[in-house]
């Protein structure tokens, strides 16, 4: 049987899987805001942000799934290797990925819902994604612009903090945190 | 033949051809100058999700003339000057400005040459012309209708789609509808 599920040894396909998929999108959007706000060309730059727009939506549903998955799934114990301080940080950092994760796509959301531009929102020019119901004004976008930088940046250096982590562990340590989130079978004991 | 009956027969065709038709040859026949005062020329494109963003542009020059002898042979020239794009936004004014939309520093107007007028009823035609912008030019239609006409001066209200991709300013398709509706007053004085 395809282990897709968690247990309380390894992690299963889905979560392997929502794992680095959100990774590669979160990295991804941080890499693509910074580069639509420098684009001189007014035309690149209005085009990349509204794929920046359709990627946080994206972003936002994933993570809503991978913390319903999260809520409805065992989640694996810390290799008993783990020592005392980490098996206490290990869970605030996380707890701390998942809110900037939540945090990110929320705040870019309630951006261009207050947006005196009321450019409207076509994820993927799929659908006309709704405005939060907020009051737009210059400074309400400017506030949210602000809130929306500083959470992009404080989030990727918590993903940079995290990428260490798991990179001490596979070559210093040498357990399994970060194998276990590559394949299942190697969280096996 | 008595002048009482002359002068019936005349009051009697005069009620058979409508008042505008009667006077929109013979009196306006003539040359125009565009009046910035008394003329605007408005758009509005559709939005996704409904409403739609309104603008205009503040600065265009033209020329009607108006032929006394047949509509067909009348014509209007505008030029619209793009870099005087305002929505109330100034970041959307500069964005429409940019190579984005308009380059109006490297096409500085937007041009449109009536090529035939078709008169559709007693105050209404149809101008078709070719409208160059951004270096590209294509057949486009606007309909006019005589708005007011007194001794110096000749109203129209004009209306008419463009499809903005044909220009290479399809950016924000769509997000923002392809189609431009123009709704225009132009107000002529004689030159």
């Amino acid at each position: 049987m395809q282990p897709i599920t968690n247990t309380p040894t390894r992690y299963g396909w889905a979560m392997i899987f929502l794992h680095w998929l959100i990774g590669i999108i979160f990295i991804g959007q941080f890499a693509l805001g910074v580069v639509m706000m420098r684009t001189t060309s007014q035309r690149t730059s209005f085009e990349l942000i509204q794929l920046h727009k359709s990627f946080g939506f994206l972003l936002l549903g994933l993570i809503i799934l991978r913390i319903a998955w999260r809520l409805g799934n065992a989640t694996p114990a810390l290799p008993p290797s783990v020592g005392t301080l980490e098996r206490r940080t290990a869970p605030l950092a996380h707890f701390a990925l998942y809110a900037f994760q939540i945090a990110l796509p929320l705040s870019g959301w309630a951006l261009v819902s207050v947006s005196t531009l009321e450019i409207p929102t076509m994820p993927f020019n799929l659908f006309v994604m709704p405005d939060l119901p907020l009051t737009e004004s210059d400074s309400a976008e400017g506030f949210w612009i602000s809130a929306h930088w500083y959470l992009a940046y404080a989030g990727i250096a918590l993903v940079a903090l995290h990428m260490a982590a798991a990179l001490r562990h596979h070559f210093l340590l040498r357990d399994t945190v970060l194998t276990r989130m590559i394949t299942p079978s190697s969280g096996r004991e | 033949m008595n002048t009482r009956i002359l002068g019936l027969a005349a009051f009697a065709a005069c009620l058979a051809v409508p008042a505008m038709a009667a006077v929109a040859l013979s009196d306006a026949a003539g040359s125009y100058m565009i009046s910035p005062s008394g003329s605007s020329i408005r758009f509005t494109i559709g939005k996704a999700g409904g409403g739609g963003f309104d603008g205009a542009f503040g600065r265009f020059k033209g020329t009607i003339r108006i032929d006394s002898g047949d509509v067909g042979r009348s014509k209007v020239d505008l030029t619209i000057y793009p870099e005087s794009v305002g929505t109330g936004q100034g970041r959307i004014d500069a964005f429409l400005r940019s190579d984005a939309v308009f380059d109006a520093a490297n096409n500085p107007e937007i041009q449109f040459r009536s090529t035939n007028v078709t008169r559709t009823g007693d105050t209404t035609a149809v101008v078709t012309g070719r409208l160059t912008a951004r270096g590209k030019t294509f057949p486009e239609k606007f309909t006019a209708e005589l708005g007011g006409l007194t001794g110096r001066t000749i109203k129209f209200h004009v209306t008419g789609k463009v499809l903005r991709s044909r220009y290479g300013m399809d950016v924000g398709t769509p997000l923002y509808s392809n189609v431009v509706d123009f709704d225009m007053t132009l107000t002529g004085r004689r030159g």
